[in-house]
């Protein structure tokens, strides 16, 4: 098993006793096919007990150990050692106060997450006993994709407009928005378009598609927030121009 | 101390809590929930359930063919009222769950597509192509959005019950963020805090499976039931553990030894079947213990492929063909290809068996009540019965959904029937005894006694001792030396002494957790001298209806070993019999 020792370097903050952020430098034997969050477990376990970062399912489905990894936003287990061949950077999710080291708080997602209404608002009611909605693999596709994101908040990072402008509802909500428009068994867009379509909605985003590169799960939020552009202006349209079609 | 005042507060938001609190959002939008987890919702382990819920639904299949195959999957260990109650349930819970959304995969004709499953007689595995458990988290969490009554506190760690006067009557938990102690003050509680698989090294557990629910509630006085029978998933990535769904083998995969020969057949699971066309309830569809046995054997008799990473067995899906290893099994091949450098369309996957699941936990009879007033159980962390000695998979996700919702109408009853509020002064003296007790935790010094180092000597002891396969001697001694490290546990010092989300500090308290659990794993298993389900004894191989035809309890004690005790199983039509996987179905 070929080993190599990797230089670490990590954000740490702690907001009881630092007055900044700063790195602190981790020399750590690695076996070659490991993860960053490998390494970053062999820190907590065996160099540093202080040090502070979220994980749990190393297998890149529960969303938590995303983080700036040389710059850009990854998720710790799926970033491969063999992959970076020099130094490595670890750092909190850009665009995200740091709560501690590499821990970032994420009460603005969850807030615009609730806002976008991501349930079934259903065409029509239907009692449990009456069996299931059909809904065609064809259906099914035209939402599954959005559904698979696992909020972990890569999408925030990587997107420059939510830099700049904080009160953009930004990728991965607006993508989750659509996916329950998108659903065959769903009734809810008008409740849902007036987030989605609102000024700090889709129409913030200046499509520079940063989002979809950087998806661990390839949801393709930057189409997803294209689409409800074309959307809201096709409804903007009928309302305007042409009032007496039905929407 | 901050208190917060609820009706019902629900410790763990992973797929039973979930549930729980929709349900209880349901039946009275004006009570107030408190769904306390110390992970945000999205992040519980049920996101990594790959394969599906099983729930009867097509026309062929029958409620009676499902009990069947769930009592003889749990070598007659489950409680039949309690199975009959779930497989009632599971149809219209997976609807249920279709209504709110989950993208369940589905035929051409759009109805639910099922797949089969090991130990199954019948397909009757929903799935949503190989991220089941994902796509039910996600739409159970994005559902409790909608209600206003559900109050959630996201990153708070539940340290202590509090028992006043026989009854629970709330909990202390530490807010990560701040790390003050809050006080819930609750009429009910309901634990829905998943399994311990993290008590053993080689698990497919995530970081968060330390059994804090189940300790919770051990602590507080609520026995630990058949916490022996740990389930061993057959096929695990063997450098990383993580799980390569039991779907691999449903959709048609096979497994190898070093020679070749699906080796399945000759442990009573053959005679072999056709390539690419499973057959239901043998061969590569036997249940996961008799196939996590066989391997066992295998490897003794030097038959399995040598890696870097242990022996392994090969997992051949080739001949699926790369279409449908796309379809319905994406994250398989993703997984395999990213974590071992391996494309199941091109070659076999190494694979070996992993600790997956506790069909053991917390003590609760058929309504998910625990025998402490107020306090009850749902999901992994609780022990109904319907696993038995062994969980047929696709069970699992399914019963957090039956009795998670079960869970919430028991609490409801209890409050309807007139729960009385707990005393200020009890709660008072109960909460700053605890909070002393963590403050004591925050600032000892001086033993040299670490997480780190403790852990380590317990996941040694449980691997050496209590896996596949084990002996009243390795038994004995992981007994003594795990009293002894609870002992030890006792001096542990933090490094970390601060408070922001200090997880120095949460890995000692689920180190705790993990200590009491691994310590009832053990002593139980000690205690049953005989073999059954995922439970084997070298020292008594044969199953003992005689005298172990009963679940164990393992009672807690603060400074000594668990007490051992048990109660019958429940069983109404279905006496025990001989588990047939030989594909002689009649």
């Amino acid at each position: 098993m070929s080993e190599r020792t990797v230089e670490l370097d990590v954000l740490r903050y702690n907001p009881e006793t630092d007055k900044e952020p700063h790195f602190q430098r981790y020399s750590v034997a690695c076996r070659e096919e490991w993860v960053v969050l490998d390494a970053l477990n062999h820190v907590k376990e065996n160099l540093d007990p202080t040090l502070s970062y979220r994980w749990s399912c190393h297998m890149a489905v529960c969303g938590s150990c995303g983080m700036m990894i040389n710059g850009e936003p990854k998720l710790a287990c799926k970033a491969f050692l063999r992959d970076y061949p020099g130094l490595i950077r670890a750092e909190p999710l850009r665009h995200f106060p740091i709560e501690r080291d590499l821990v970032t708080v994420m009460d603005d997602f969850m807030a615009k997450l609730a806002r976008v209404k991501p349930y079934l608002i259903p065409k029509q009611e239907k009692p449990p006993g009456g069996g299931e909605y059909r809904q065609t693999p064809a259906e099914l596709k035209r939402f599954k994709q959005y559904s698979m994101c696992i909020n972990c908040m890569l999408c925030y990072a990587a997107c420059p407009e939510y830099g700049l402008i904080p009160s953009y509802l930004g990728p991965a909500a607006i993508a989750l928005g659509h996916r329950w428009n998108q659903d065959s068994r769903d009734g809810g867009r008008d409740q849902r378009q007036e987030e989605l379509a609102a000024k700090e909605g889709a129409w913030d985003c200046s499509f520079v598609g940063a989002c979809s590169e950087v998806c661990p799960e390839h949801v393709d939020p930057a189409g997803a927030i294209q689409q409800v552009k074309i959307r809201s202006t096709v409804d903007w349209y009928q309302q305007h121009l042409m009032p007496w079609l039905k929407k | 101390m901050e208190i917060i005042e609820t009706d019902v507060a629900i410790i763990g938001a992973g797929g039973a809590g979930l549930r729980a609190a929709i349900a209880l959002a349901e039946a009275d939008p004006k009570l107030r929930i408190a769904l306390v987890s110390k992970v945000y919702p999205m992040r519980s382990h049920t996101c990594a359930a790959e394969g599906g819920a099983a729930g009867v639904v097509k026309r062929d299949d029958s409620l009676e063919e499902h009990f069947n195959d769930t009592v003889g999957g749990g070598d007659w260990l489950s409680d039949q009222d309690a199975v009959d109650y779930f497989i009632r349930e599971a149809p219209r819970e997976l609807v249920q769950l279709e209504h709110w959304g989950c993208p369940w995969s589905r035929e051409a004709d759009g109805s639910v597509a099922v797949r089969p499953f090991g130990g199954m007689i019948k397909e009757r595995t929903w799935f949503a192509a190989d991220k089941s458990g994902f796509h039910i988290l996600h739409t159970l969490f994005q559902t409790s959005l909608q209600f206003a009554s559900i109050q959630r506190f996201d990153e708070y760690y539940a340290t202590a019950l509090l028992v006043d006067e026989g009854r629970c009557v709330g909990f202390t938990a530490i807010e990560m963020r701040s790390g003050q102690m809050r006080r819930f003050d609750a009429r009910a509680v309901i634990i829905c805090g998943g399994g311990a698989g993290r008590i053993f090294p080689f698990t497919t557990n995530g970081a968060i499976k330390t059994g804090d629910g189940m300790a919770l509630a051990y602590r507080a006085g609520v026995p630990l039931k058949d916490m022996e029978f740990v389930q061993y998933h057959p096929t695990g990535l063997p450098n990383t553990g993580t799980l390569l769904t039991e779907a691999c083998r449903g959709e048609g995969g096979v497994l190898l030894n070093k020679n070749g020969r699906r080796f399945l057949q000759d442990y009573g699971m053959g005679p072999e079947t056709p390539l690419g066309t499973p057959v239901f309830k043998t061969m590569e569809l036997g249940p996961r213990d008799r196939v996590s046995q066989a391997f066992w054997h295998e490897q003794k008799k030097g038959n399995m492929v040598p890696t870097q990473w242990g022996d392994c067995m090969l997992l051949d899906m080739r001949h699926l063909g790369e279409k449908k290893i796309d379809e319905r099994l994406p994250l398989v091949r993703d997984m395999s290809i990213s974590y071992m450098g391996v494309d199941p369309v091109t070659d076999p996957v190494p694979v070996r068996p992993v600790v997956h699941y506790m069909m053991g936990g917390i003590h609760t009879d058929i309504k998910a009540a625990t025998p402490l007033n107020g306090l009850f159980a749902a999901g992994e962390c609780a022990c109904v019965s319907i696993n038995g000695a062994n969980r047929l998979g696709s069970n699992s996700l399914t019963e957090l959904l039956v009795f998670g919702r079960r869970a919430a109408l028991s609490a409801l009853e209890y409050l309807q029937a007139g729960a009385r509020p707990a005393r200020d002064s009890a709660l008072a003296s109960l909460a700053g005894a605890e909070q002393g007790r963590i403050r004591e935790l925050m600032q000892r010094t001086g033993s040299g006694e670490t997480v780190a180092g403790l852990r380590k000597a317990m996941l040694h002891l449980m691997e050496q001792h209590a896996g596949i396969y084990r002996s009243g001697e390795g038994l004995t001694e992981a007994c003594a030396r795990l009293l002894e490290l609870r002992r030890r546990y006792r001096k542990i010092e933090l490094h970390d002494k601060t408070n922001v989300y200090n997880t120095d500090l949460l890995q000692a308290l689920e180190l705790g957790s993990m200590l009491d659990c691994a310590e009832a794993v053990t002593q139980s298993a000690l205690a049953r001298r005989e073999s059954r389900g995922a439970h084997q004894r070298l020292d008594f191989a044969e199953r003992d209806d005689k005298n172990f035809l009963r679940h164990s309890l393992a009672y807690h004690h603060a400074s000594e070993a668990p007490r051992i005790g048990y109660c019958d199983v429940v069983i109404t039509r279905s006496q025990p019999g001989v588990r047939d996987y030989s594909g002689h179905h009649e």
